[in-house]
């Protein structure tokens, strides 16, 4: 573990990437391959499961720190993170457990064979043999809640610094499921031209677009653009190879058994191949907004009248592979030919081509963007290959501007993280017969400066307290910009707003200014 | 017993109307017992100060040349009125006081300004004054904060500083100009001889404490280095606003830290974007503060500046009677 806390506090500690890059490659360079493998896993994001509750966690460190539990929650509270609270309110007393990275896994893993009396004077006594900090990173595989703050790109490099491999092959073996495993790192580590290893049902690595600020004609003649509709729905992969189908989301979950209809379509595909594309709700020749689509996102198995009410189709944009080789490095233009030559007369849909022609009648449109339940166009260099991650360049999106509305802050509540104890996390209310509603939850948008400034005002004008969350005077208005609006029953206001965002802080409108339900529901209609 | 509480809260600061007197007001006044130097304790414009003898060099600093200020040695006493005050060492910086009055019936209040529990080679070390009545600070009153000693701190900013002499980098510390970065040159002291570079805001408050005898250091002003002389490998210690202003243009590539209490916490850690948190505070920690109040043997206690809410509601359990004194002293260490 020490090894381990030692690089968590390097990457803790700086905002600088080589300096990141560096203590991982430093790391994966020195420690043992089994602790490596499950470092891997922890840097890439994926968490153990949690073994034990935070009530029981509370619970414990109460009765070990002699705490009344109002204090505990205080502290909480304050600080913003239950697994540093703890590290915080407990100390090391008695001799130091130095079991390696891998070891804390398998210990944590038999956690739940054990009677809770066991399980609780382990982890009391693992509290006692740990310094701070390794005892925070404990706590954090406890509640299953580690985050290293290193992108995949970062973690990708310091192995391509390690191993001399291309980072495109490092990122493609990551890719999909994997088990931390010595076996594993090596596969992962070894030298490119060696046996390619098996894909089997992984996904590629996605290519994403980048947010088009200037404006298009900035990229030159449209005749050398894709240009197609920017869908609102799950970015995925549909792989078939040799015959067997599996469908990835790009957080690189496996989303099979949720969308029958696509699996059965692509069992109808004329040859293997790895499509990249949408899920789609699909009625009717037309996409429902995601707020449908929404509803079969966490159904494992859709009944009748989910499947009926919001069929899934895939539409695909690119492809990546077809009969097992792949075709990333061919351009799009090229791609496109066959993927359209291949879903041809099956239920996989193609995303179509925008003939425009030129910018002008591209943004024309995009202007029709929102009848048709798309968020813009999306513009592809035709001679792109597909890439990895997010390089600016050749793949654009050109949303369509967000709405807004003047919205008042009603209520607050302290953030995770970097803003642990500061008031960040805030709801915001607009006007109904006299009274606020509160129809959006915003986090992000202000400056640092304005971060502070409002912390510091809504300390001094709290009305209320409900646990960690304040209630404030209605008095500071913000703009706040949103994707879209739907009816919702689910919300008192009876809309829900999508992606709501801070746009900027209205200092010079006051709160009886703002906004009213009205306005926002003729936004919805509109 | 006299009607009214002893010391009560007004607009212009805690006052005592038997003795005629007030501690560390924040408007001028007649005559000013002061705590300590530190600029939200010691205000100027008041026209008699008393303050402690070992405070002296820092308090005329503060106060200047022209105020009139009497001075009195720890444990010495004074009649005012119809009470009699005395100052006893706090341990929060040099010459740090809390100020007892006892009024002729008996009552004796403790005001303890700021001050800490842990041992610090630049002051005087806390005395516990027993009393009926304790205003107590509560800057850190949360049972996450607890200090861990101070040498052990000195010693991870010495394995800093060794860090920035490999990597042939500056290492810029900040620390309140007062009391801290003193209590940092001392303890360092105990580990190695190096110089240490100073923000002018700290030449003449070093020079108060070597005055009065405080083992530091060597120091050298950044100010009076040729310029553009290279400080790779060379520790410097800087108040913290002088973060991101262009003074700290000529520390090219310089790793940063932070001294402070606060640094306990890691959302603040990060937060704050400095390289290096350090947890030194010059503040009492959840069990210093607990402690005092039980040793005080105060069957009263007023808790300000800070997390009192949850200070207060833990005492009320413990059977003591506590309430929250509402002060605009503020945290020197968020500044």
């Amino acid at each position: 573990m020490r090894r381990f806390a030692n690089l968590f506090a390097r990457l803790d500690a700086t905002t600088a990437t080589s300096e990141k890059v560096a203590a991982m490659a430093e790391y994966f360079a020195s420690a043992p391959a089994e602790d490596a493998a499950w470092a891997l896993h922890f840097l890439t994001g994926a968490k153990l499961k949690r073994t034990v509750s935070s009530g029981v966690l509370a619970a414990l460190v109460a009765q070990v720190a002699e705490l009344p539990e109002w204090l505990l929650s205080d502290c909480y509270d304050h600080v913003g993170d239950l697994a540093e609270t703890i590290a915080l309110l407990t100390c090391r007393a008695g001799a130091h457990d130095d079991a390696p990275l891998h070891e804390w896994v398998r210990r944590l893993q038999a956690l739940p064979s054990l009677d809770a009396s066991e399980r609780d004077a382990r982890i009391v006594a693992w509290w006692r043999a740990l310094e701070d900090d390794e005892r925070f990173l404990l706590n954090k595989l406890l509640t299953g809640s580690l985050r290293v703050g290193v992108s995949q790109r970062l973690v990708v490099q310091a192995l391509a610094k390690l191993s001399g491999l291309a980072t495109d092959v490092l990122a493609h073996r990551l890719t999909g499921a994997w088990t931390p495993s010595p076996e594993f790192l090596a596969a992962l580590l070894a030298p490119a031209d060696d046996a390619a290893p098996a894909l089997g049902d992984r996904p590629y690595p996605f290519f994403l677009a980048s947010q088009l600020d200037d404006p298009p004609e900035t990229l030159g003649h449209a005749r050398d653009w894709l240009a197609e509709w920017k869908w609102d729905g799950i970015r995925a992969q549909l792989i078939r190879r040799n015959g067997a189908i599996a469908t990835w989301s790009r957080g690189e979950e496996r989303l099979d058994g949720r969308y029958p209809e696509i699996e059965a379509a692509a069992q109808l595909l004329p040859q293997d191949a790895v499509l990249d594309g949408e899920i789609l709700g699909w009625l009717h020749d037309k996409p429902l907004p995601f707020a449908a689509l929404q509803k079969r996102i966490g159904r494992l198995k859709p009944g009748p009248k989910l499947l009926a009410d919001c069929p899934a189709a895939f539409m695909a944009y690119d492809l990546l592979e077809l009969d097992g080789v792949d075709w990333r490095e061919r351009p799009l233009a090229e791609r496109r030919a066959a993927l359209a030559a291949l879903v041809e007369g099956t239920p996989v849909r193609l995303s179509p081509d925008l003939i425009g022609g030129d910018w002008a009648s591209l943004a024309t449109l995009r202007e029709t963007s929102r009848e048709r339940n798309v968020e813009g166009l999306i513009l592809k260099r035709l001679d792109s290959p597909y890439q990895v991650g997010r390089r600016r360049g050749d793949w654009w999106k050109w949303k369509v501007d967000p709405y807004t509305l003047d919205a008042v802050l009603i209520y607050s509540q302290p953030g995770h993280g970097r803003r642990s104890n500061l008031f960040t996390d805030h709801t915001f209310g607009v006007w109904h017969e006299g009274q606020l509603v509160p129809v959006a939850k915003a986090y992000s948008g202000l400056t640092d400066e304005e971060i502070s400034r409002l912390d510091r005002w809504i300390r001094a004008n709290t009305l209320e307290r409900f646990g960690p969350v304040r209630m404030v005077k209605p008095a500071h208005v913000f703009e706040l910009a949103f994707e879209a609006i739907n009816a919702s029953a689910r919300h008192k206001s009876g809309v829900a707003v999508r992606f709501p965002r801070i746009l900027r802080w209205r200092s010079d409108k006051p709160a009886a200014e703002a906004d009213t339900l009205e306005n926002l529901r003729n936004l919805a209609r509109g | 017993m006299p009607q009214r509480d002893l010391i009560e809260l007004r607009p212009e600061g805690l006052y005592c109307a038997a003795g005629g007197f007030h501690i560390d007001p924040w408007q001028p006044v007649p005559l000013a017992l002061i705590t300590h130097a530190h600029g939200d304790h010691a205000r100027w414009g008041s026209q008699r100060y008393l303050g402690t003898t070992e405070a002296r060099p820092l308090l005329r600093a503060r106060l200047g040349a022209d105020a009139h200020i009497d001075w009195m040695d720890y444990g010495a006493e004074l009649v005012l009125g119809e009470t009699t005050v005395s100052f006893h060492p706090a341990g929060h910086i040099l010459g740090s006081a809390q100020v007892r009055v006892r009024h002729s019936s008996g009552e004796t209040w403790v005001v303890t300004g700021d001050y800490k529990r842990d041992p610090d080679p630049t002051c005087t070390p806390f005395e516990v004054v027993p009393c009926d009545v304790l205003i107590t600070e509560a800057t850190f009153a949360l049972p996450v904060y607890r200090w861990r000693p101070a040498s052990e701190v000195a010693g991870e900013v010495l394995a800093w500083w060794d860090e920035c002499i490999a990597r042939e980098r500056p290492a810029v510390l900040f620390c309140y100009a007062l009391g801290k970065a003193q209590r940092l040159l001392a303890e360092l002291a105990r580990l190695t001889d190096r110089t240490v570079y100073l923000h002018g805001a700290m030449l003449e408050l070093v020079q108060c404490y070597r005055d009065a005898g405080v083992a530091m250091l060597p120091t050298e002003a950044v100010s009076e280095q040729a310029k553009g002389r290279a400080f790779a490998g060379q520790l410097i210690l800087a108040p913290p606003s002088a973060a991101g202003a262009p003074w700290m243009r000529r520390f090219r590539d310089a790793s940063t830290g932070f001294a402070s209490g606060w640094m306990r916490i890691r959302g603040n850690r990060r937060r704050r974007g400095y390289d290096r948190g350090f947890v030194l505070s010059d503040h009492a920690d959840w069990n210093g503060l607990v402690r005092t109040v039980r040793e005080s043997g105060a069957q009263r206690v007023l808790a300000t500046h800070g997390s009192t809410e949850s200070f207060v509601r833990y005492l009320v359990e413990q059977g003591i009677a506590a309430e929250t004194l509402r002060t605009p002293y503020g945290d020197e260490e968020t500044t």
